[in-house]
């Protein structure tokens, strides 16, 4: 039901890194994570001074850490990747427990499993402190093109459209004797997929035809584009985040 | 253009149109409204009189006719003056999470005036304003989705009222509404000083609250005259699949309407 206020995965709080305009947000992710892409693989500490980082702006903004580690099981898939490599790969190998394990392996699972995991972290923490309104503002202030901030407001706005209808579709399923346990629910789900997406579809447009009756032109309200924009300061704070990502990193490859 | 044209808030002339996969929706519809009429458009379902409403602020067009707002042509081709249309036909759609979207009510309420440039503390006294005229100031900071059904109407009554609108246009404004809800929305209704076109399938909200009713019927308007008279007309209502509900006795509730209201609503 409730039309598209915060995401899912907003969390309700009133602190400095929610109050940040953003903008600064999105920038510092992005500087962060590229610091974090770029960082030499061997150099372990410093993928600890990130997490430090990244745990550091959990605590100020009050997510707790508990809530970051059940969201971020959505890199699990590439986790098992990761795990893989070190049995799969080719080279030099180790000994370990009486497994033989690949050294180029081991680094290789390293790499994807401590920049995944720092990156989904660190995007996790993006959408715990941000409305989705104030994400899109932030793409929308930092001149990311139109067509990408509208696609992302439309996204984000049906994908609660479609959860909503699903959830009603499953409620009516079950009402007629549906058994939903586990993947057995996928039966019913596949069948109702296709009236899924018309219902959807159609819902979108309504909501759409809407927000044009009431002068929608293709982007957010001008005044809320300047309101509360970043201030200098929130500029400093997150170079300042962006800073320590970036001295980590080349401190990364100068400290061996 | 005559002076007394120019004080209609709505003038629809020869309103033409065919979906795109070739069904034909309207067939000529004419409409005059003056301003501070409330009218009912009646008819039953697939009549066109949602086809009519999105003409009213060119959401659809291309079937010829033309329509006017205020004395404002309709013109899809004119983005600016679409604009300036949109602000000033005020269509409150039949779900209200459709028209909701925002964090807050006082940000949906805005959302219509700050398209049209207003901000600061103009803004804030339309929002401000529209949510008193709806009696929902108290919930100004809440999350839409937190309100009743009936409290969502109202706001999204008032994420209209809030671009200050020549005409009003309600799209089944008592549906789903249970009968407390629906009373106050109508006494919300009465006490608006705005021209009101309202869509309803409702009969005994169309005479409880507009004194003149138009009932359309495949594409083209087919009867206009005061409500009661229409409810009246046996033969018309039948031919256009319109009944009263169970037990409506249309007589007595003529007579409530011409008792003062501070007896009608007890």
């Amino acid at each position: 039901m409730g039309a598209g206020h915060a995401h899912g995965l907003y969390l309700d709080r009133d602190t400095a890194v929610h109050r940040l305009a953003p903008e600064v947000k999105i920038v510092a992710l992005v500087v962060f994570t590229v610091a974090v892409v770029i960082t030499r693989r061997e150099v372990f500490w410093a993928f600890g001074a990130y997490a430090v980082l990244v745990i550091g702006a959990a605590a100020l903004a009050r997510v707790p850490l508990r809530w970051l580690l059940t969201r971020s099981l959505i890199e699990l898939p590439f986790v098992v990747l990761a795990l893989a490599l070190p049995f799969l790969g080719q080279g030099e190998r180790v000994t370990w427990l009486g497994l033989s394990l690949s050294v180029e392996g081991l680094y290789g699972g390293w790499n994807i499993l401590a920049k995944g995991t720092l990156g989904v972290l660190a995007s996790l923490l993006l959408a715990a402190t941000t409305t989705t309104r104030d994400l899109v503002l932030g793409l929308d202030r930092l001149h990311c093109p139109q067509v990408l901030t509208q696609i992302a407001t439309f996204m984000l706005r049906y994908l609660e459209v479609l959860g909503d209808e699903a959830r009603r579709m499953r409620i009516a399923r079950i009402s007629r004797g549906d058994d939903p346990r586990f993947l057995w629910q996928l039966k019913g789900f596949a069948a109702g997929v296709g009236a899924l997406f018309l219902r959807a579809f159609e819902r979108g447009e309504r909501v759409y035809l809407a927000m044009l009756s009431r002068g929608y032109s293709g982007r957010m309200p001008e005044a809320w584009r300047t309101d509360g924009a970043a201030t200098a300061s929130q500029w400093v704070a997150a170079v300042g985040v962006a800073v320590v990502g970036g001295a980590i990193a080349t401190a990364a490859f100068v400290i061996r | 253009m005559t002076a007394a044209e120019q004080s209609l808030s709505l003038r629809v002339v020869g309103v033409h149109y065919a979906y795109p996969d070739g069904q034909v929706a309207l067939r000529g519809v004419d409409l005059m409204v003056a301003r501070g009429e409330r009218v009912a458009l009646l008819g039953p379902n697939g009549a066109g009189k949602t086809t009519v409403v999105l003409h009213l602020n060119g959401i659809l067009h291309g079937g010829g006719g033309t329509v006017d707002v205020g004395g404002l042509r309709v013109d899809p081709g004119d983005r600016k003056r679409l604009a300036e249309i949109r602000s000033r036909v005020g269509i409150v759609f039949q779900d209200p999470d459709d028209q909701l979207f925002l964090p807050t009510v006082a940000e949906d309420v805005a959302f219509g005036p700050a398209n049209a440039g207003l901000r600061g503390t103009e803004l804030s006294t339309r929002v401000d304003e529209a949510l008193a005229a709806v009696g929902m100031a108290e919930h100004r900071d809440r999350a839409p989705h937190h309100l009743s059904f009936g409290q969502r109407r109202r706001v999204a009554v008032a994420t209209v009222l809030a671009m200050r609108p020549e005409i009003l246009v309600l799209d089944e404004p008592s549906s789903n509404l249970d009968p407390a809800s629906r009373r106050e929305l109508a006494e919300i209704l009465r006490s608006l000083p705005v021209t009101v076109l309202m869509v309803t399938h409702d009969l005994p909200y169309a005479l409880e609250l507009c004194p003149r009713a138009v009932v359309i019927d495949n594409g083209s308007i087919v009867a206009d005259g005061p409500t009661a008279e229409l409810l009246a007309d046996a033969p018309l209502m039948a031919r256009h699949r319109l009944e009263l509900p169970f037990g409506f006795d249309l007589g007595r509730a003529a007579a409530q309407l011409a008792a003062p209201a501070a007896t009608r609503d007890s």
